[in-house]
């Protein structure tokens, strides 16, 4: 099954990147594309995190989010696997750790910004932008509302404004672009008394947690998930236990959504080009076919006249011939009966004259 | 005959205009819901299930069964299946209403209606299937609505325009197959971009393929669906040559549904193989699959085949009805059932009665506009200042 979809996913991904995109950043065929350089990150070291929800509560105060039901020093919370929604950006989720006597792990969800996002390949407006220092952004100027960022999205991140009847946004994490563009650390980040959070370049942090799993093999499974996920993230992970334990999918495979859709649309200039030339084709041929039908029918039907007329004459004649035959063999038969009349009965013949 | 007509009649109170008229009530009250509460006072869509019926059903089905315009025009004008030609208008006629009413359910599902728009005026998401799809479903819309206009300007006895609009006949339809194809096939690619989240068994490199050939049974069996319906409800519109044809469209209809249905059955067949997915066929998913692909693709190919070959009309009609329910069931499959497979049962949708509400509102206001176009312009019959004209530009310049 693994290997089945990693093979399929491969093939989508040599199918995707085998066709120029209109997209620069996948146009050189086998080229990867790895990220904007020096463009910014955080790493969650997961085994760092000991759910205090700081993070939580600091991320509802930097982007001025509603108050939520309970306190952000609940920890009841963590009884139901939670999710982000358009009220809160971010979640911290607790799972039991496999293998009785060990600690719970506790892992925070909120956007990845993928380096080649799911939602701005899936955004018919182009509402979402991969920025050059990290953050994915998001315009809710432009936004109609069709919701398939949200279909397409692989880790289940944006949410929407469902009871918003006029102005309804999606709502994600937005790394904190603005606070990032004021020199400003991210609101989680800041608030993380833990240091389970470190924010930086993404390809220093990558550098960071590879140091981390050789220095402390025991601690960490030798996996970076984001790295590579999906074509890699500027979120990264560091984990304690297999991320399907930390409730984060193992089989989203390296693909960048991206290229899932790009096969299937490199096809749209292809039947829009060909598609006149087979049906203009297919019309030829059966105009064709019916000419040539009622060609062949007209010649037919002429042939059949010419023979008919021929035969009628040919008929005629030897009617005609048959009648003069008949006509003269009457004549002569009558001639001749006259003649034989008279030779038998010449006196009263001669008497009646 | 009278029964018929005093069953049909608009503005008179029978149990046909008045079941459709709580319909309609009940439907403009869940506009308004809906516009004021947003689409979170009508619907049980979530964050984790952002597509509903409103796309699973309303648009996908939609689209699909409003294929028949495509693939009729396409088999009188291009393929040159005169034969059928009685059958172009009617089928015009419900793929128009079919797609109008796919873009007033989209006003609906999106969040800001007014915006359907942007995508073209705005800024263009070109790397979106879902922008092809926009792109191509608004144009196919305008090709349609130019394809139907003669009727209209028959009806308004504008005769220089109406002219006009059937001089264009060929370049529509083949205008009109090259968006279709499109179309219909990226409604299937809109999934490609979650291999996630949808089952192995309904998610495949093939699914545009899918969505389009499935698309071409759904409209060769709309026509045959709607011609049974019509013929038993709007009989007294249609001219002798209308009503002779019908049975000719019947058989010939079926006999290519039989065909391409066969292929259809094939290339699903070859999809689990190239994905190799033959273990899942015995879960509980795979049952399901099963029971689409034997039950509603199999089944009714078989069907056809027998009813063309017995030429048994009721056969027909039986697998006509048969392969809709089939097409509804793969696109509710695809968007709904197989879609988001791997959350726990608590997180799975389920339609709120109001979203099944506005989709049967919508169906409703499509039939009341078809009768009522049915009854006064000539879709079932040539307008009789017209037919020698329409047999000119339809046997000369053709």
């Amino acid at each position: 099954m693994t290997i089945s979809r990693r093979k399929f996913l491969g093939w989508c991904g040599v199918a995707g990147l085998g066709v120029a995109r209109a997209k620069p950043v996948r146009s050189a065929s086998l080229q990867e594309f790895a990220g904007y350089p020096d463009s910014l990150g955080v790493l969650h070291d997961t085994t760092l995190c000991i759910g205090c929800r700081s993070c939580e509560a600091a991320c509802n105060r930097v982007n001025e989010l509603p108050e939520p039901a309970e306190a952000f020093t609940d920890l009841s919370v963590f009884k139901a696997r939670r999710r982000t929604s358009a009220k809160t950006y971010t979640v911290v989720n607790r799972f039991e750790a496999p293998g009785s006597g060990r600690k719970p792990v506790f892992v925070k969800k909120q956007c990845n910004h993928c380096l080649e996002p799911a939602c701005a390949a899936a955004c018919f407006v182009g509402a979402f932008q991969k920025s050059k220092e990290g953050p994915v952004v998001y315009d809710a100027s432009v936004c109609v509302g069709c919701r398939y960022c949200m279909i397409a999205c692989p880790f289940e991140i944006p949410a929407y404004e469902y009871d918003n009847a006029f102005t309804p946004r999606v709502m994600k994490c937005t790394l904190c672009a603005p606070r990032i563009k004021d020199g400003l650390l991210p609101g989680c980040v800041e608030a993380c008394p833990t240091e389970a959070l470190s924010f930086g370049r993404r390809k220093d942090l990558i550098r960071m947690a590879r140091q981390r799993i050789v220095s402390y093999p025991d601690r960490y499974v030798d996996h970076i998930y984001g790295e590579h996920e999906m074509g890699g993230t500027s979120w990264l992970y560091l984990s304690g236990v297999p991320f399907s334990h930390a409730g984060m999918r193992e089989d989203l495979g390296v693909t960048p959504a991206l290229a899932f859709t790009s096969g299937a649309l490199s096809t749209v200039p292809l039947i829009a080009s060909l598609w006149p030339v087979l049906l203009v084709g297919i019309y030829a041929v059966s105009r064709r076919k019916e000419k040539l039908y009622e060609t062949e029918k007209a010649s037919a039907v002429e042939a059949a006249m010419e023979k008919t007329t021929l035969k009628a004459r040919a008929e005629l004649e030897q009617a005609l011939e048959k009648a003069r035959r008949e006509k003269d063999a009457a004549i002569e038969k009558e001639v001749r009966k006259a003649i034989k009349a008279k030779s038998i009965q010449p006196g009263g013949e001669d008497k009646d004259a | 005959m009278p029964e018929k007509r005093i069953h049909l009649g608009s503005g008179r109170i029978t149990p046909f205009n008045l079941v459709s008229g709580v319909i309609i009530v009940l439907g403009l009250m869940i506009t308004v819901i809906r516009y004021t509460g947003g689409l979170a006072a009508v619907t049980r869509l979530s964050d984790y299930n952002p597509w509903g019926i409103w796309i699973g059903f309303d648009l996908l089905v939609g689209v699909a069964l409003a294929a028949g315009g495509y693939v009729t025009s396409a088999a009188v004008y291009v393929f040159g299946l005169k034969r059928y030609h009685s059958a172009v208008r009617p089928a015009v006629l419900t793929g128009f209403l079919g797609y109008a009413l796919v873009v007033a359910a989209l006003t609906y599902d999106v969040g800001r209606g007014w915006r359907l728009p942007y995508p073209f005026l705005v800024q263009q998401g070109t790397t979106s299937v879902l922008f092809e799809v926009a792109a191509c479903v608004a144009l196919y819309l305008t090709v349609l609505f130019l394809e139907f206009s003669p009727a209209a300007l028959e009806w308004l006895g504008l005769k220089r325009a109406r002219n006009l609009a059937v001089k264009m006949t060929m370049v529509l339809t083949i205008f009109g197959v090259i968006l279709s194809t499109l179309h219909q096939s990226s409604l299937g690619s809109l999934f490609l971009i979650a291999p996630s989240k949808l089952h192995p068994l309904w998610y495949s490199p093939y699914l545009p393929v899918y969505f389009f050939v499935s698309s071409i049974t759904a409209g060769l069996s709309m026509v045959i669906v709607e011609g049974a319906l019509s013929g038993r409800y709007l009989s007294h519109k249609m001219d002798p040559a209308h009503l002779a044809d019908k049975d000719q469209v019947a058989l010939g209809f079926a006999k290519a549904a039989a065909f391409i249905l066969a292929g259809y059955f094939a290339i699903k067949v070859m999809g689990i193989s190239v994905g190799n997915h033959w273990n899942l066929l015995s879960t509980p998913y795979g049952l399901w699959f099963l029971l689409e692909l034997v039950g509603f693709v199999a089944l009714p190919c078989f069907l056809y085949a027998i009813g063309v070959r017995e030429r048994n009309l009721t056969i027909i009609k039986t697998a006509a009805v048969w392969t809709v329910l089939g097409i509804v069931l793969n696109r509710l499959n695809v968007s709904l059932v197989a879609f988001n497979w791997h959350l726990p049962a608590g997180e799975r949708y389920f339609p709120h009665w109001m979203e099944i509400g506005l989709s049967v509102f919508l169906v409703t206001v499509g039939i009341l506009v078809f009768r009522f176009i049915a009854l006064r312009m000539p879709i079932f019959y040539e307008h009789p200042e017209f037919e020698e004209n329409e047999k000119h530009s339809y046997s000369v310049d053709r």
